[in-house]
């Protein structure tokens, strides 16, 4: 069973490959996967804060069996879980987004390799 | 209960999708239903000046359980800024958007760039503002690659990647904050921290969010994409973007989150002034050696923002109300130039200086709007541009500032070389051949500058003989900023969660 401290420092982790590939990268592809891992480390992140690791947590659903002082006590928080949806489905539109720009930066440059897509400067 | 509030979300993002829908009956019908929709929220934002502040709790859920609507002095100044842009915005686009195919589709991510932005501006929410940020940044990328040509998608591209980094930014920001204090509700969060002795996570919070803020805003050394970004994006969007944008998603969302939510502590509004400042000098003098026409005026943005923001963090009374004063009139002038050089461009296809010259024998119009409104960028007197900037410098010089005084006034004297720069290459001297036979723009295009022009004509002159303009747009604004210099409990909170 990893301890919370360790799940934050393995979640940071990931955040730092994400920043890796985004900097060091020229692929465009390699870029856009490099921005997805930051934006899932950042709701890995969110998912636990309400994360409970003693092996006792139940879905924070209320019914007959368990009392509300219980389910305190017990669930998982469930707002960063809908906070989290929230961000995966703007994440989803972004990718998109990244992916249509890729197909046609292609169409026109004829290359992936952002170090060669270089009109703007100055 | 303030029922107009969520109108003006609901109304520009509904009819981001019902003009969608319309353009296939006819493509005219797209040109009325987004006219009509920025006249309604340019309306609705002038009605609701002075009614005072008011919340909207959505689905009427109480706070802090639910999404708050929060409608206070700053607000009020940002929704009127950003919808009267905006409205003229799509007056202009009525021409300019003609030689693009695809015109309803263009003004359905207007319009839902519009929502995200009154949503930013009027949101109680942390988590909820940073939907709305994404409603409207993730439109505007689109927008700036509108175009599809080489320039646009690259300059898109990179907006995109760190447009996007920077809303990571924001969310790790609520993220961080909801671990503190179990909220995302503003004031709940504020009256929560003020009880807080301060810890190293919120200071890692406030790190993130001011890092995603001043990435949406560009200031240096945050600005690389935006120099890119708005100009290549058509005229009306780039008036769009340097005009509002980056105040209403940039410098409001951080400057709201800094002093409703995190509390203005030295620490923050130092930062302030740092970032302010660099940008102030580095925008300005990368601009003077620009040929570009629109890339200048994009440099002159970061520049302005720059002014902005280091009044804002002087933490004075008069810092606020000229920190406030030149975003309102850099909304104005900066609109207008980029309407302009979108005329210019429009009449001569081509934005690059050395192509360019003599406009006002042939383009009377759109050069004297152009001239306007390089006046009043570069604070030259009637125009509103100088009273901002002078009562900036005298507000730092009222805070013991000399030094900040002294690089504002510098910068101002930069910014009138480069303009001065703009206007006699493309508006004096001699007018190439290939431009002998041009023509001035049509009428939507040259009712939406002419506007403009009067609007930075006026303030300054009603600015100057009536202190009630003050009273009615920049007074209450500031005295939200003031409020959130306090340590104890503020009017913020107690208007929130109270009402």
């Amino acid at each position: 069973m990893l301890s919370h401290t360790s799940l934050y420092i393995l979640d940071i982790a990931l955040m730092g490959m994400g920043i890796y590939a985004l900097i060091a990268k020229r692929h465009i592809i390699k870029k856009i996967i490099g921005v997805v891992i930051i934006e899932y480390a950042i709701n890995l992140f969110l998912i636990l804060i309400g994360y409970r690791a003693e092996g006792v947590a139940v879905a924070p659903i209320q019914d007959a069996e368990i009392g509300a002082t219980e389910l305190a006590a017990k669930a998982v928080d469930p707002l960063p879980q809908a906070l989290v949806l929230t961000s995966i489905v703007i994440g989803l539109g972004t990718l998109a987004l990244m992916a249509a720009l890729a197909i046609k930066l292609y169409e026109k440059y004829k290359t992936f390799d952002m170090s060669e897509i270089n009109r703007l400067r100055g | 209960m303030n029922h107009i509030l969520p109108l003006m979300v609901g109304i520009p993002l509904g009819m981001a999708v019902i003009t969608l829908i319309l353009s296939k009956i006819h493509n005219r019908i797209a040109d009325i239903s987004a006219t009509a929709t920025t006249i309604a929220t340019a309306a609705m934002s002038f009605y609701l000046i002075g009614t005072g502040e008011s919340t909207y709790w959505m689905g009427g859920w109480f706070p802090p359980f639910g999404i708050t609507l929060v409608f206070d002095g700053l607000s009020s100044l940002l929704l009127i800024i950003v919808n009267t842009v905006a409205l003229l915005s799509v007056v202009f686009s009525l021409s300019y958007m003609e030689k693009y195919t695809a015109k309803p589709k263009f003004y359905s991510l207007f319009l839902f760039m519009l929502a995200g932005m009154n949503g930013v501006v009027l949101t109680g929410d942390l988590f909820n503002m940073f939907v709305f940020l994404e409603i409207a940044s993730i439109a505007s990328y689109a927008l700036v690659g509108f175009g599809v040509e080489h320039e646009e998608l690259e300059a898109s591209f990179k907006y995109l990647i760190l447009g996007t980094v920077a809303s990571t930014m924001v969310l790790l920001g609520v993220a961080l904050t909801y671990a503190m204090t179990g909220s995302v509700n503003m004031a709940d969060v504020s009256a929560m921290l003020k009880s807080f002795p301060a810890t190293k996570t919120m200071a890692f919070a406030a790190g993130a969010f001011i890092m995603g803020f001043a990435l949406k805003s560009g200031l240096v050394p945050f600005h690389a994409w935006l120099p890119d970004a708005h100009p290549s994006a058509p005229a009306p969007v780039s008036a769009m973007l340097s005009g509002v944008l980056i105040k209403a998603i940039g410098v409001y969302a951080m400057v709201r989150v800094i002093f409703d939510v995190l509390g203005a502590s030295p620490v923050f509004l130092e930062i302030m002034l740092v970032l302010g400042a660099l940008s102030m000098a580095v925008g300005g003098f990368l601009a003077i050696g620009q040929w570009n026409l629109k890339r200048m005026f994009a440099y002159s943005s970061i520049s302005q923002m720059g002014y902005v923001v280091v009044a804002l963090g002087l933490g004075t009374h008069l810092g606020f109300i000229a920190g406030l004063f030149h975003l309102f009139n850099h909304a104005a002038f900066k609109s207008l130039l980029f309407l302009s050089a979108g005329s210019i461009e429009h009449a001569t296809g081509t934005r690059d200086m050395k192509e360019l010259g003599g406009l006002a024998q042939r383009m009377p119009v759109t050069s004297t709007t152009t001239a306007i409104g390089a006046l009043s960028i570069s604070g030259v007197p009637p125009f509103n541009g100088f009273f901002s900037k002078l009562l900036i410098i005298l507000a730092c010089v009222a805070a013991g500032r000399w030094f900040l005084a002294a690089l504002a006034a510098g910068v101002g004297v930069v910014t009138l070389l480069y303009f001065l720069k703009a206007m006699r290459f493309s508006l004096f001297g001699e007018l190439p051949k290939a431009l002998s036979n041009i023509k001035e723009v049509p009428f939507p295009m040259a009712f939406s500058v002419i506007a403009l022009a009067v609007v930075c004509l006026a303030v300054g002159v009603i600015f100057l003989v009536d202190p009630a303009f003050s009273d009615i747009f920049l007074q209450p604004a500031a005295e939200v900023l003031m409020d959130g210099l306090k340590s104890n409990a503020s009017s913020y909170i107690a208007s929130v969660l109270g009402g």
